[in-house]
């Protein structure tokens, strides 16, 4: 296998795993099991596999281009580090979906969780083995979206979701942060390969943009590593279901922030800044996170805060920037991983078995799980470092580095005190963890009796617990040969002599951690009686609680603030906003006027022709008319409308565009259909009622309106007369006019344009056309007209009235009678309009038509027949199916334009000739034609779809909008 | 002739944004389809206007220079049907809110 195939095989298949993850059934606990187990197993073996060709080329690689403009490739690089990281991860990755698979219950959606699970698995794997910058924050973001959704994968309770929103916040602040840092190393490497970053460590630590680079990076692992002040997150983040806390939040997400900082120690390591930052931030994580250990209740809050101190303690190793201090640190992250991730297991079988986590509840557990407890006390004497087991093998290289002199300075010196302190508390917590679950009085709380898991929930713990005592206690022959490899792929050359035994004779580590072991247990002696009946925290500090102080922060920043904000700076209401915008345009078009003169020439006078400004002069008199009417004469304003639009048309017609005139007519027609079906639906509105409103103030409102109006309209017609008096440049107008023929066998441009050489253009618009009426149709599928309008309209009432009084009429029949004449007409209509259609349909790419003009035509007859004779009329005897038109059309369109691909041309090319068809004579049928098909009987659907859904308003049942607000305000009042 | 249309233009938008100001939905929709006349005119109008040489091409030789641009053409063609199902949206969210909100302001709910 080549390393190009292993390494993405290595990325590629936990992703193919979460898609196909997802698409189970919820109940599918086994089979999803088995999935993500099997993928995760894939992927250990192919590590396996691949360890010996790292022993004997040190690095695997695997390069594919990416962006090559900004030289950035999609590259993977695979080295001894890297391999023992993922490692890691697949393994544990492995366990836990196998204890997941006991752990989830029957009713928990399980698709969701391994879906997540193995997308995060393939995240962190990317980080670890990207071999690019860029590469590695990306997978980076991913691992903490991920987080998030794993987080509050029980997102009916609160807790889950303010947790996955914590987390998210504080790891996506230092994702940003690790961003700015990233692009730093990169202006100063001049690469984002890792290599070549790896290669300038001098350049990097002499740069003028070390400290800025190394505070941003900084910000980024240690709110990821979740270390001293950013730690907040990782106990909220508790809240996620146990496998989750044991393979994220303690064994490999929060790992990435010191694997990243491990990966660059070569070339940022060894200055004072790097020495002091880290120094300060992972000995505040590791006492603090061990002291806040000892007086948490919950199991995994404990759990929590102890992965907290021993990060803390693996990032005060790595400050130290002495190689066997690096040493320490990768030895730790295995050693802790396995221990910690067995406990979170304990602490999920004892959740799971007795319904509770609160210690104070738990006791005397030991005789109803003696298995499980026996696995927990070994893996908590390794957190405390009982010596036999791997814990206790790093934390005396920790002792050992600690008494070392690096920086001389107060910080260095202080530090063998501290760790023996830190480690006092380590023991204290591990002890209570043992004591107060498994011994002790056997608590009557418990919301059930417990007894053992079963047998497979065991064994991913048993394992773990396995290897924390074969690494502790033959560490040489076991773990040796893999963790040197690690350390020579970080150091290269300055990889130290170190030796894994658990005799270095009677020297001061081992004194150290005597003494940390005798005062961790008398410590707990001491504060035992305490610990059962206090309340959650430390003492004191109990009351500085970080997640409160967070939460305010946010409601202050994203609420108070913002809101704040928006009510000095802008308005929830449109008409300000409205005309904010519109001044704002009108300013930003003053600009360019009043920067020099626009030389416009004078208007020539003898071109004007006197029909169509008496055209116009109707049309202004229209608009202005309709702006005048529109709100106590709705109907007169729409007439009006109507008007200025007919003047449109007639200027699309007179200045040679018959397409336009055509298609405007038609849409005028159906425009105004459709308003006239809403007018319904509105309140009346009558001219006496006024408002309380000042007059004056009503005055200067409306001519303050009336000026913005007056400023745009002068603003277009001075732009568009500028424009038009300019000569006309070449266009690409050229370019279709000579090729209409020729390559679109066409004569009609306009058509030949939309359905050819724009053809996809055209495609796009059919869809949103297509889009729009179905959200139309959706929309009033749920329509609530307002109580005042459920009712039919006055004068239909008064009709039916009439129509009831007289004893050989009924409902109906004064409506019919009145419209008699002009319905026999349009029934008569219906045949001639459905010829007009297909006729300027066919002809469409030659002359004036086409596709959108015929499919309003076709529209408006059907349109008509429902004018003529009623909605029940026209429906029991015709059946339009207008959804079915615009699927099928849209269905044609597409397919029209996939054609071209069997002939090996490009999407929607098209093919010409005539056709010679008897009575009719030569037809142009370009493979156009089809697609003109499409966006036909899209146009018909649509139009059809969106009035006929109106109109069925009125012959519906309706339901009034249950309480309106307008109610609501009434009854209040 | 350019002034004429540019006046026209000028008088349409200007209506429209008058009745865009108003607080009535109906208002709005009316003045939109005015703005809307007033744009797609703008837009043809960058075609320059040129009666009698509509972009048909009546033979296949020939020179050019006696056909209109068809490029703005095509372009408002589609705007006027895209603008028809605009304005239905537009109405029937009109509509709707008015429904749910038992006011006609373009705000939901009366000032």
């Amino acid at each position: 296998m080549t390393d190009d195939v292993l390494l993405t095989m290595l990325i590629v298949l936990p992703f193919v795993g979460s898609l196909l993850a997802a698409t189970f059934r919820p109940n599918a606990r086994n089979s999803e099991a088995w999935l993500a187990g099997g993928v995760a197993l894939i992927c250990l073996f192919l590590l396996v596999f691949a360890y010996p060709a790292i022993v004997e080329r040190g690095v695997l690689r695997s390069e594919a281009e990416w962006i090559p403009a900004l030289g950035l490739g999609f590259s993977l690089r695979l080295d001894g580090f890297a391999w023992m990281f993922a490692l890691l991860v697949t393994g544990i990755g492995f366990l836990v979906v196998l204890y997941a698979r006991y752990y989830m219950s029957p009713n928990d959606p399980v698709p969701r969780f391994f879906s997540f699970l193995l997308a995060f698995m393939g995240s962190m794997l990317g980080i670890v083995i990207a071999g690019n910058l860029i590469i590695l924050l990306f997978f980076w973001e991913l691992t903490g979206i991920f987080s998030f959704l794993l987080i509050g994968y029980w997102h009916h309770t609160a807790g889950a979701r303010d947790g996955a929103r914590m987390a998210l916040i504080v790891t996506g602040f230092g994702g940003v942060a690790l961003l700015a840092g990233v692009v730093l190393i990169g202006q100063i490497v001049g690469s984002y390969d890792l290599d070549q970053v790896l290669a300038s460590g001098e350049a990097i630590r002499s740069h003028v943009l070390y400290l800025p680079a190394l505070v941003l990076i900084l910000l980024g692992t240690l709110t990821k590593s979740a270390q001293f002040p950013f730690h907040i997150w990782l106990p909220n983040a508790m809240a996620a279901p146990t496998p989750v806390s044991a393979l994220l939040h303690s064994a490999t997400m929060v790992k990435a922030g010191v694997f990243l900082l491990t990966r660059l120690w070569p070339v940022m390591a060894g200055t004072p800044e790097w020495f002091w930052l880290l120094g300060l931030a992972g000995m505040a994580a590791l006492v603090l996170g061990a002291f806040f250990a000892i007086f948490q209740h919950d199991l995994k809050g404990l759990l929590a805060y102890s992965t907290i101190s021993h990060l803390g303690l693996i990032t005060m190793l790595l400050s130290l920037g002495s190689p066997l201090g690096a040493v320490a640190a990768i030895f730790h992250m295995m050693n802790h991983a396995t221990f910690k991730a067995s406990l979170f297991m304990a602490a999920g079988i004892i959740d799971h078995e007795t319904g509770t986590r609160d210690m104070r509840k738990l006791g005397g557990l030991f005789t109803y799980m003696p298995v499980t407890a026996t696995l927990a006390m070994v893996a908590s004497a390794a957190m405390a470092g009982v010596p036999l087991l791997n814990g206790f093998l790093s934390k005396e290289m920790f002792f050992a580095e600690a008494i070392e002199t690096h920086v001389h300075s107060l910080l260095d010196t202080s530090q063998p005190y501290v760790a023996v302190i830190a480690s006092t508390f380590a023991v204290t917590y591990s002890l209570r963890f043992i004591h107060s679950v498994f011994f002790g009085q056997k608590s009557g709380d418990m919301p059930r009796v417990p007894h053992e898991p079963p047998f497979w929930m065991r064994v991913p713990s048993m394992f773990l617990v396995l290897a924390c005592l074969v690494v502790g206690i033959f560490p040489a022959a076991t773990v040796g040969p893999y963790l040197l490899t690690a350390v020579q792929s970080v150091l290269g050359t300055r990889t130290p002599v170190f030796s894994l035994a658990i005799w270095h004779g009677f020297n001061l580590p081992l004194i150290m951690s005597a003494v940390a072991l005798v005062a961790g247990a008398l410590l707990y002696l001491a504060l035992k009686n305490y610990l059962r009946h206090s309340p959650e925290g430390p003492p004191v500090l109990r009351h500085l609680n970080g997640r409160h102080l967070f939460e305010r922060g946010v409601i202050v920043l994203s609420l108070k603030w913002s809101r704040a904000a928006e009510m000095a700076l802008s308005t929830r209401r449109l008409q300000p906003q409205l005309r904010i915008l519109l001044l704002a345009a009108a300013l930003a078009a003053l600009v360019p006027i009043s920067m020099g003169s626009l030389g416009l020439p004078g208007p020539d006078w003898r071109d004007l022709d006197p029909a169509l400004a008496l055209v116009w002069l109707a049309g202004a008199g229209c608009a202005i008319g309709a702006a005048h009417q529109a709100k106590y004469h709705r109907l007169v304003a729409l007439v009006l409308l109507g008007g200025a639009g007919l003047a449109t048309c007639i200027t699309f017609a007179w200045f040679s565009a018959p397409d336009l005139a055509l298609t405007q007519l038609l849409v005028e027609i159906v425009t105004t259909i459709l308003i006239l079906l809403g007018l319904r639906w509105l309140p009346k509105r009558f001219e006496q009622i006024t408002t309380e409103e000042d007059p004056s103030r009503r005055r200067l409102r409306r001519s303050r309106d009336l000026a913005i109006a007056f400023v745009v309209g002068a603003g277009m017609a001075t732009l568009a007369y500028a424009v038009m008096v300019l000569p006309m440049p070449e266009t690409v107008g050229s370019y279709f006019l000579e090729r209409a023929y020729t390559e679109g066998g066409g004569r009609n441009v306009v058509n030949v344009t939309l359905v050819d050489f724009r053809g996809f253009d055209t495609l796009g618009e059919i869809t949103v056309l297509a889009a729009v009426a179905l959200t139309i149709f959706a929309l009033l599928r749920r329509f609530r007209p307002a109580p005042d309008n459920v009712g039919s309209p006055l004068q239909q009432r008064r009709q039916n009235a009439f129509d009831e009084a007289e004893p050989d009429r009924k409902a109906g029949d004064t409506l019919g009678d009145y419209l008699l004449v002009p319905s026999v007409i349009m029934k008569w209509l219906f045949p001639v309009i459905i010829v007009l259609a297909i006729y300027l349909f066919l002809r469409g790419h030659d002359l004036p038509g086409g596709g959108f003009a015929a499919g309003i035509t076709l529209a408006t007859a059907f349109i008509l027949q429902y004018l003529a004779s009623g909605t029940t009329w026209v429906e029991d005897r015709l059946r339009i199916l207008p959804v079915n038109w615009i699927g099928l059309s849209l269905l044609l369109a597409a397919m029209t334009g996939m054609a071209s691909w069997l002939f090996g041309y490009p999407f929607l090319t098209s093919h010409s000739q005539y056709v010679e068809l008897p009575l009719i004579g030569a037809v142009p049928a370009a493979t156009a034609l089809f697609f003109d098909l499409g966006v036909f009987g899209l146009v018909v659907g649509a139009t059809v779809l969106m009035l006929i859904a109106l109109a069925h308003q009125s012959v519906r049942k309706l339901r009034a909008s249950r309480t309106t607000t307008a109610q609501a305000v009434r009854e209040e009042a | 002739m350019a002034l004429l249309l540019a006046l026209s233009i000028g008088i349409l938008a200007g209506s429209g944004v008058w009745l865009l100001l108003r607080p009535r939905t109906y208002q709005v929709v009316i003045g939109l389809s005015l703005c809307a006349f007033a744009v797609n005119l703008f837009i043809f109008s960058m075609g320059r206007l040129r009666s009698g040489a509509p972009p048909i091409l009546a033979s296949t030789t020939g020179t050019l220079a006696g056909y209109a641009d068809p490029v703005p053409q095509a372009l408002v063609l589609t705007a006027i049907v895209i603008g028809f199902a605009t304005t239905a949206l537009l109405l029937v969210v009109l509509l709707a809110a008015r429904g749910f909100t038992g006011t006609d302001h373009v705000d939901g709910q009366e000032r």
